[in-house]
């Protein structure tokens, strides 16, 4: 066919020059003489990787605990090993949670228990956090585990455990198990075992539990009472 | 899990969570009745004390350290384990312990740290991801070069080979044999011959009578088909002799040389059925194209080719990378010049193939010219890419030339391994280096017979010269060869003694066997337990001592009597020649000594006080009294 109008010509013209800008913009930045990068980018994560977390004095967390002299050493040498810039963050949590329970998916659980742990919120479980907790599981009487226990099912912390509360902590609970199990697990399983925790639990009926129906309700258990115990030798 | 053992009182903790909804009862707790505390314990290697905490240890249960296995080393004096074993390679093991990953460091040697690992009971696989590249790279090197090693161990084989095995190993390497190598020449001429008269073909020579320029395969076609022919029945006739001497006939079709050689040939052997047909001549033009493979068959005759292609084959990523990357800039430059060009009149850039071979010429700098833009777009466009093939064809390059000269270097130290002259001159000092124990071993087993000489006679002093030229180690060793040389009634000997025992055993026939030996024979099964006295079947030959020329034999009184520098002199020309064994005859607890004679130095002893019986008579051993001692 005839030979092109100008304005074509000049249209691809144009196209071409566009082209060459934009990739020779991107080559620029590319060899680091601009930056279009867009604002949030990794090298924040880097910020929080350096924090390094020393902890109070034996002293005082000997104080503050009922751990002796020597338990603290064990555990703080634990704590820095796995964690050496001296406090574990989320992933960490998990990870090492993990390894625990090389069979089912420990993650929500996890969840749940450093939510418990870092007492403070602010994201990180440092070592005085660490071992207050365990101080109160380990070293605490009965009732401070079981304060301690509700703490941790209590998910936005209101003083009552719903059933859909509850029922995250079962589902994680059971996930924990895996998939091979004998008998093979059933998808109601949580459900059923919430439903069963309510029937236990729940005096007035009202489809929630509250801290003093559950401290109650527990102190009437003998298996409860019982399981409780088994702390006592942890450490 | 053991790398966070530590937080195992805080997962125990964490169960809390489970108690106040489980439906029944909790199983007893185990109760740590060890009451160890956590202790710090000493490893001694070498001299260098690690230490560290006993649980760290623990972390890792099956190995040596974590397990109860290294109570075997453990040292009550000082209460420490010692091992005998690298401090620098314990170094990055206890590290493993301590952080739960085990590093590599790039100092040490790959088979040494192998070692290591094994001892300690660590698997090499949990390397940590950082070293694990590292590792494999230098053991998949090592590898390669044992079987290097091995491979030209192969070659120094067996003497027994069936014909068949002899011709597959001829044809492999044709240095093994004359034949060998000629048949490896006379190939290579003929493949040569084959290509050239290939080339040869097709050049022009002369004019026919229709005043047109005819190929000279066309003119001398005759000629042509003798050569052509001969090639192909050198090259049937070679195809076959492998088909025969292969080990596994299966593999050996499947392998690529011989499915070049047959494609080689092929093309004769179908033309030869189809001359007539006119119809598929065309296409018996086409295979005659395959008659270049030929030119293949070389890669039997140089290894350079080999080489190259086995770098081509293992760069197959770096190569499969470099194709893709030129085909997409291909792709796209030539859209966009064609579009770039699409305005111009006359342009050659009539469709996006057409484009494909500018950018193809243009990308690998060839420029021919024979398409250029005309357009300032496509000018503006043509640049960006010539730019852009020179990166492009540059990036995977590298990686293939590195490839190739790692590969060809080992070949080369492959080759210069296997240079005769290396390799004769380093085993003759692995032979003399053997030799010299063994000797060592003879030698040791002469002054064990005068330790039990000297024993009886009380002589304190030459006692112990004697016991400490031959350590505890050493001496335990020799007692143990000897026991097996008591359990099967034969002795070592060294190489010369031996030979030389064939040649005569060959000269001389069994006759009259003099009833000394016979004699003898029978007495030396009473063996007394005073002496290591030993039986043998002494071949005949002992007893033609004066058709033998002169003996070299050493005086056992010599040794008794002279101090150890002389042991050496006596040990050298020990050396030189010497016989096989006597027999030990002992006789009620009475050993006699040996009566050698030296011939060189002819320090003849005083007659051995010892033996009261034993006549010191000189060169003949006839007397069943007599005691000989191996001389070796």
């Amino acid at each position: 066919g005839g030979a092109l109008e100008t304005w074509e010509v000049e249209g691809l013209q144009t196209v071409g020059i566009l082209l060459v800008v934009c990739s020779s913009l991107k080559l620029m930045h590319f060899l680091g003489l601009i930056d279009l990068s867009s604002p949030d980018s990794i090298e924040d994560d880097f910020e929080l990787s350096t924090v390094c977390h020393r902890p109070e004095s034996m002293d005082k967390l000997q104080e503050q605990t009922k751990f002796t002299k020597k338990e603290l050493q064990v555990l703080y040498r634990g704590f820095k090993n796995e964690c050496p810039s001296g406090v574990v963050n989320e992933e960490n949590f998990k990870t090492i949670y993990s390894q625990f329970f090389p069979q089912g998916d420990s993650s929500m659980y996890a969840h749940f228990l450093f939510e418990a742990f870092d007492t403070d919120k602010n994201g990180s479980v440092s070592f005085e956090d660490f071992v207050f907790g365990l101080s109160i599981i380990l070293r605490g009487t009965i009732n401070d585990r079981l304060n301690w226990a509700f703490n941790l099912y209590d998910l936005n912390k209101d003083g009552c455990i719903t059933k859909e509360e509850m029922l995250d902590i079962m589902k994680s609970i059971y996930d924990m198990m895996g998939k091979c199990t004998y008998p093979n697990m059933q998808d109601e399983a949580p459900r059923e075992h919430v439903e069963n925790f309510f029937q236990k639990m729940d005096r007035n009926k009202d489809g929630v539990v509250t801290i003093e129906e559950f401290i109650e309700s527990c102190q009437k258990d003998e298996n409860i009472m019982q399981s409780m115990q088994l702390f006592d030798n942890v450490i | 899990m053991a790398g966070v053992s530590a937080w195992l009182p805080f997962a125990r903790a964490a169960a809390i969570g489970w108690m106040p909804v489980a439906n029944g009862p909790m199983p007893v707790a185990p109760r740590d009745h060890s009451k160890r505390k956590d202790e710090l314990i000493v490893l001694n290697v070498s001299g260098r004390r690690f230490q560290t905490w006993r649980t760290t240890l623990d972390r890792y249960p099956d190995s040596l350290l974590g397990s109860s296995e290294k109570e075997f080393f453990f040292n009550e004096e000082t209460k420490e384990y010692f091992f005998d074993r690298d401090p620098d390679s314990f170094r990055s093991i206890l590290n493993f312990y301590r952080t739960g990953k085990l590093h590599y460091p790039r100092y040490e040697c790959i088979s040494a740290y192998d070692e290591e690992l094994a001892f300690f009971g660590i698997i090499p696989e949990i390397i940590g991801d950082c070293c694990y590249e590292e590792y494999k790279d230098r053991k998949r090197e090592n590898v390669e070069r044992l079987q290097d090693d091995q491979e030209e161990n192969k070659d120094l084989k067996l003497p027994n080979m069936t014909a068949r095995e002899t011709m597959w190993r001829a044809f492999e390497n044709p240095h093994t044999s004359t034949m060998a190598l000629v048949f490896y020449y006379v190939t290579g001429f003929f493949i040569a011959i084959s290509v050239l008269t290939n080339v040869v073909e097709t050049v022009p020579c002369g004019t026919s009578t229709q005043q047109k320029e005819v190929p000279c395969g066309e003119r001398y076609t005759v000629a042509f088909f003798c050569m052509d022919t001969a090639c192909v029945m050198i090259f049937t006739v070679e195809y076959l002799m492998r088909l025969f001497a292969a080990p596994s006939r299966y593999h050996f079709m499947r392998s690529v040389m011989s499915i070049i050689d047959v494609v080689a040939i092929l093309p004769y052997y179908i033309g030869l059925v189809m001359t007539d047909n006119e119809d598929v001549s065309g296409a018996f033009v086409t295979l005659r194209v395959f008659r270049v493979f030929r030119i293949f068959k070389f890669s039997r005759h140089s290894q350079g080719l080999r080489i190259l292609g086995y770098t081509l084959k293992s760069c197959a990523s770096e190569l499969g990378f470099l194709l893709f990357s030129l085909t997409m800039a291909i792709i796209i430059f030539a859209t966009v010049m064609f579009y770039a060009e699409k305005g111009s009149s006359s342009t050659k850039f009539t469709s996006i193939p057409a484009s494909f071979w500018y950018t193809i010429v243009t990308m690998t700098t060839l420029g021919y010219g024979d398409m250029v833009p005309k357009t300032i777009a496509g000018k503006i466009f043509g640049s960006i890419c010539s730019l852009s093939g020179v990166l492009v064809i540059a990036l995977p390059v590298p990686v293939i030339v590195s490839n190739f000269s790692r590969i060809y270097h080992q070949n080369q130290r492959a080759d210069k391994r296997r240079a005769q002259k290396v390799q004769k001159a380093r085993l003759a000092r692995i032979r003399i280096a053997k030799t010299g124990s063994t000797n060592a071993f003879l030698q040791s087993k002469r002054s064990g017979l005068l330790d039990e000489l000297l024993e009886l006679t009380g002589t304190e002093a030459d006692e112990q010269k004697l016991s400490k030229s031959v350590s505890l180690l050493e001496s335990q060793h020799y007692h143990l060869l000897y026991c097996l040389e008591k359990t099967t009634a034969h002795e070592f000997v060294d190489e010369q003694a031996f030979e030389q025992n064939n040649l005569e055993t060959a000269l001389q026939s069994y006759t009259s066997p003099s009833p000394s030996p016979s004699s003898s024979h029978g007495e030396s099964t009473s063996t007394c337990c005073g002496c290591r006295a030993r039986r043998k079947n002494t071949p005949p030959y002992h007893h033609h001592h004066p058709q033998r020329g002169p003996l070299q034999e050493l005086s056992a009184i010599h040794i008794q009597c002279v101090d150890p520098a002389s042991h050496k002199t006596s040990r050298s020309s020990l050396n030189q020649k010497a016989e096989d064994g006597g027999r030990v005859n002992c006789r009620r607890g009475q050993v006699t000594t040996a009566i050698i004679s030296l011939q060189t130095p002819p320090r003849r002893p005083p007659p051995p006080p010892i033996p009261p019986q034993a006549p010191p008579s000189i060169q003949t051993m006839s007397s069943s009294h007599i005691v000989k001692v191996s001389a070796l």
